[in-house]
């Protein structure tokens, strides 16, 4: 069946459409991108560069701007998903849910008053497994945002490498934190995966950092050839 | 020399990309507490499946997928089953429907907190549209505010959970399977 994707741009939504691209068409990228709120834009510094990823995935991307509040965010997001269906004839969504029952229940919720599918690939999958099967699959991926102690201004832009994850798993033993970062710990942005068909290549960006809060704002890519 | 049994999930997923959502999840649960187990599919289930088996549990699917009343006659062996059985979700709508329970639209979506018998309230994760009523062969352990969640057969080792216990609570897999199913109230 064709689906569209919940996608951020960041780990856990490219990860949960290369597990539904085993089995389903991906017709489209669905991208929520939230207006007004400053704290939102913030913790999700390159929403805006969804647009290059669907180009390098040479995939049709809906983006669809909501208030902020959360109340009015879901039928946005509704109205999104509905446009998918026609626009794309998709019969279901993917998400890259993995924990928040929040997050999944509002998704299933939507999907359920629409009639169509809901996939969930990454769901309850342990934390460390999503991390080791990133590397497994030979992903791209940089820290593009930190929003918890201890992360320092380092870990902006850093790749998340073997050597990130072991670093990672240190920090975890004295801090209790979210490896995946689902938590909001940390944000990241996909430069390449198996479905890219161009990778993005980053050519200037900028930090903002202060009090372990901090993002990498990429302001100049551009998409190169894959070897 | 003798077999050691593994506890069987079963599937009763239409679509093979859900079986990340609702059987990983459930085999994870397993393999973190080092009890081993199989997967079949409800389609494809055996004879010699069931002989194999240790305990049985029947998972979950989407909210969307309903093709298991469709070959409810696939499930005809619970009726005659002497070893532990769970029935998650869709799980335990089949065995109450098996048992003449009437099918009923009832959709409950995320987070709700339960009730049981003895007075214990705990918080689970719900995912279904229809839920079956059980029949008074069934004694029903603990509800929400919509319908019953845990159900336990009246002489049969069977149990049905409508929530999905693989999000929340974990703890009742594995009550499960370790025997320690006077803790369900």
């Amino acid at each position: 069946m064709k689906l569209g994707v919940l996608f951020s741009g960041g780990k856990d939504s490219c990860l949960a459409m290369l597990k539904a691209s085993k089995y389903h068409e991906i017709a489209c990228l669905i991208t929520i991108l939230p207006r007004c709120k400053e704290s939102y834009m913030f913790h999700i510094p390159n929403i805006n560069l969804t647009s290059l990823q669907a180009k390098a995935l040479g995939l049709p991307l809906i983006k669809a701007a909501t208030s902020g509040e959360k109340e009015k965010e879901l039928s946005q997001l509704k109205q999104a998903i509905q446009l998918a269906i026609k626009k794309f004839k998709i019969s279901g969504v993917v998400s890259g849910a993995v924990a928040s029952t929040y997050q999944a229940s509002r998704i299933q919720k939507i999907c359920n008053k629409l009639n169509i599918w809901c996939f969930n690939p990454l769901w309850q999958l342990n934390q460390y497994e999503l991390l080791k099967e990133l590397q497994k699959e030979k992903f791209e991926v940089i820290i593009s945002g930190v929003f918890a102690y201890p992360f320092g201004k380092e870990w902006l832009g850093k790749k998340l490498d073997k050597k990130a994850i072991n670093e990672l798993l240190e920090i975890n033993k004295n801090t209790p934190l979210n490896l995946a970062g689902e938590g909001g710990e940390y944000e990241t942005f996909v430069l390449d995966c198996p479905l890219f068909k161009k990778k993005i290549k980053i050519l200037n960006a900028i930090l903002q950092y202060s009090n372990y809060a901090g993002v990498y704002r990429i302001t100049k890519t551009k998409l190169i050839s894959k070897k | 020399m003798k077999i050691e049994k593994k506890i069987l999930l079963v599937s009763t997923c239409k679509e093979k990309l859900h079986k990340l959502e609702f059987i990983k999840p459930v085999a994870d649960i397993l393999a973190k507490n080092k009890i081993k187990f199989f997967i079949k599919h409800y389609k494809n289930l055996n004879k010699k499946d069931l002989e194999k088996a240790r305990k049985i549990i029947i998972c979950g699917t989407a909210l969307k997928d309903n093709e298991y009343f469709c070959n409810i006659e696939k499930f005809n062996w619970i009726l005659k089953i002497k070893k532990p059985l769970l029935g998650i979700c869709s799980g335990m709508q089949i065995i109450a429907f098996l048992f003449h329970g009437k099918i009923e639209k009832k959709t409950e979506i995320g987070v709700v907190e339960v009730k049981t018998k003895t007075g214990k309230r705990f918080k689970v994760y719900t995912l279904h549209n229809f839920y079956v009523s059980p029949t008074k062969d069934f004694i029903p352990i603990a509800h929400s505010k919509k319908c019953v969640q845990i159900i336990k057969h009246k002489s049969k080792p069977i149990y049905g959970m409508l929530f999905h216990p693989e999000v929340l609570n974990k703890d009742l897999i594995l009550k499960f399977v370790n025997n320690e199913i006077q803790d369900f109230e």
